[in-house]
């Protein structure tokens, strides 16, 4: 019998796709394990500072919270050359006895696999995805290497809703710093409340909890082979969750660490996400054009608030970034904005630093023009993207300048009436989508 | 000598009747072909405008930029354009066929080069369009490149890509279509050659401490040692 043979034997209903995309190695590992009750996967990518501690915590966590169940760690490595998935396999669990006097009902299985980095996270995704399936695991959390302030009782905070509660999809929330993610409070947390109707406030997570159920359905769903293997899937798995009707929680994990971003990466982490999010709107058009209003998501922990320390942002780059954007990209923007948007955004580039506000609503009525252009292809979809990076420059110093002296509850009153101007305008949006249909 | 006119006169009839009636089926042929063609041409006509229309070829134009020089010289669509142009095509191919049938001397000749020179300018015309789309995704990938990593004159970066990309694809069309070759061989090798001595100039200037740091610290520590 080759091991190809086997998990075809162990669970005749998947797919030969799933079969061919894993390694051999992977399918031998996995077979070795046989079944388990929790999953954890962890993508890494020369983390070897950090996934040692996130490896300890995973298994403490393990041993605190499921000590009776079968449970297994998959690490899916882009190729580091640091040593990193030696690390992760190589981590005893007997450390974790010494330290917390824990003792393992089961054995906790560490597997690692390679994956080739052009295949982006959509690829890792679908690793994770494809050994939950094959070991029939019911419940998996996706952890962050990087998140080296991670705790035991994430483990627990992510997993059991879906483990003892019957949630399909647990995304955390993080008490960060009022300036820190604000393209997902100015962008993707808000558009996402709006047009698909739930308030999910990390809709794009770096740690999240699902159900093998819902994990099954989404391997299922997406067209691997149609290229999307090279988008980030990661935003998609939430939409997937939303429209696929499954039960969504939040969980409060606690702080999330500072992390310092060059400006290069701006563009990088809009098209894993704000590309990811426009790209689904096609698909999920019916969904999201029956929606209206929002609801709230069932959320366990405190309200994470926000960190109001301060935070030195360099303001007069946003904003000088902004305006040379606005007056180089004139032709680009010809092709994506409306005449009257353009204009107003040309008569804001020139404003003196004092006197500049993007205004919320100008900021919806560009994002949902770009999210149509995005839809009509006016050009190169990336191009798009890349288009918008300067107006969110713009768009994140007025929201610096205007929270500078706020407090947690004028800030979230500020993300709030922000949230609400895209519902506002949604109509706005579904006019745009349909025009030259 | 009054017979001998008639004679002649009536051979000289004869002999134009003969003519005639040896032209007039081959003028009918060529008047039927010339007929036929153009339905065909027709055909092709709204066939191809049918097509370019469904794969959105005047959308793929607009991107490539050529749409907006169509608008400028106060021409139709791209897509319009084309279809008119496969139809004269193939109407011109039609009526040179019917010519060709008529026997007329000399013609031939021309005839068969013209067909000879179709796919040439399809080929061109083909690498012109993709240039010029090309020339449009790389001069506007420049500019938001140079955009998002604040670089200075983001728009003449631009500019230069695109007028190279042009230049470079409009030395390859001229030398497809064999017109000019050698004007054009010339005219890009001293355009091309020109840029890449403003280049050499530009960064030899700019960057002759730094190189002179380098060699110092190549060469004179290297003595040292």
């Amino acid at each position: 019998m080759t091991v190809r043979e086997r998990p075809l034997l162990l669970h005749p209903e998947i797919k030969l796709a799933e079969e061919s995309f894993l390694t051999d190695d992977l399918v031998r590992q996995l077979i070795n394990i046989g079944e388990v009750d929790i999953l954890v996967g962890l993508p890494t990518q020369n983390n070897i500072k950090t996934v040692g501690a996130v490896v300890q915590q995973i298994q403490s966590g393990i041993l605190r919270w499921f000590p009776r169940e079968r449970a297994a760690i998959i690490n899916v490595d882009a190729g580091s050359r640091d040593g990193t998935p030696e690390l992760v396999t190589g981590i005893s669990i007997d450390d974790v006895h010494r330290v917390s006097n824990l003792y393992a009902l089961r054995t906790l299985h560490s597997i690692s696999t390679q994956y080739s980095s052009d295949t982006a996270s959509g690829g890792v995704l679908r690793i994770i995805l494809s050994a939950a399936e094959l070991l029939r695991a019911k419940a998996c959390v996706v952890m962050s290497p990087e998140s080296s302030n991670a705790e035991p009782e994430w483990l627990s905070k992510l997993l059991m809703p879906i483990y003892k509660d019957g949630f399909d999809l647990v995304t955390p929330t993080y008490r960060r710093h009022k300036f820190e993610g604000l393209l997902i409070t100015n962008l993707l947390y808000p558009m996402t409340r709006a047009l698909y109707g739930l308030r999910i406030r990390e809709p794009y997570a770096s740690e999240f909890g699902f159900s093998g159920h819902l994990g099954s359905q989404f391997l299922g769903q997406n067209g691997w082979d149609g290229g999307k293997e090279s988008t980030d899937l990661d935003l998609r798995f939430t939409l997937a969750a939303i429209t696929g009707g499954c039960r969504v929680s939040q969980a409060f994990l606690g702080g999330k660490e500072h992390v310092e971003r060059r400006t290069a990466d701006l563009v990088p982490a809009m098209r894993q996400t704000v590309g990811s999010l426009f790209s689904a709107l096609e698909p999920d058009f019916a969904f999201w054009s029956a929606a209206s209003g929002s609801k709230s998501v069932p959320t366990s922990g405190s309200d994470p608030g926000f960190n109001l320390e301060p935070l030195r942002v360099n303001r007069k780059r946003l904003r000088e970034m902004f305006s040379s954007g606005v007056v180089e990209l004139d032709s680009v923007f010809q092709s994506i904005l409306s005449p009257s948007t353009l204009e107003e955004l040309k008569r804001i580039a020139v404003l003196e630093e004092e006197d500049f506000r993007y205004p919320a609503e100008l900021w919806v009525r560009t994002i949902y023009e770009f999210a149509a252009a995005y839809q009509k292809s006016v050009i190169s979809r990336d191009h798009i993207i890349q288009a918008l990076a300067p107006l969110f420059r713009g768009r994140a110093f007025t929201f610096v300048v205007e929270n500078r002296n706020s407090s947690a509850d004028q800030l979230e009153n500020s993300i709030e009436s922000l949230c609400l101007e895209f519902e506002r305008l949604k109509p706005y949006l579904l006019e745009m989508w349909n025009v030259g249909k | 000598m009054r017979e001998m006119i008639i004679n002649e006169l009536v051979q000289a009839m004869h002999e134009l009747a003969r003519g005639f009636a040896h032209f007039l089926p081959r003028l009918i042929v060529m008047l039927v072909l010339a007929f036929f063609g153009w339905l065909i041409a027709f055909v092709v006509k709204v066939g191809l405008r049918s097509i370019l229309r469904l794969i959105k070829f005047d959308k793929l134009s607009e991107n490539a930029g050529a749409s907006q020089l169509l608008n400028k010289a106060a021409l139709p669509s791209s897509s319009e354009l084309l279809s008119r142009f496969a139809f004269w095509v193939a109407w011109l191919g039609f009526i040179l066929l019917g010519v060709s049938i008529l026997g007329i001397f000399g013609l031939e000749d021309q005839i068969a080069r013209f067909f000879l020179f179709l796919p040439r300018l399809f080929v061109s015309l083909f690498i012109l369009f993709f240039g010029l789309l090309a020339a449009s995704f790389f001069s506007r990938a420049a500019l938001l490149a140079a955009v998002n990593a604040n670089l200075p004159s983001p728009r003449l970066l631009s500019i230069s890509i695109r007028a190279l990309i042009i230049v470079f694809v409009l030395s390859v069309v001229f030398e497809e279509l064999g017109l000019a070759e050698q004007t054009m061989l010339v005219a890009f090798g001293i355009a091309f050659g020109a840029l890449m001595l403003g280049f050499a100039i530009a960064f030899g200037l700019g960057g002759r401490d730094l190189a002179r740091r380098f060699l110092e610290k190549r060469f004179a520590g290297g003595n040292g040692e």
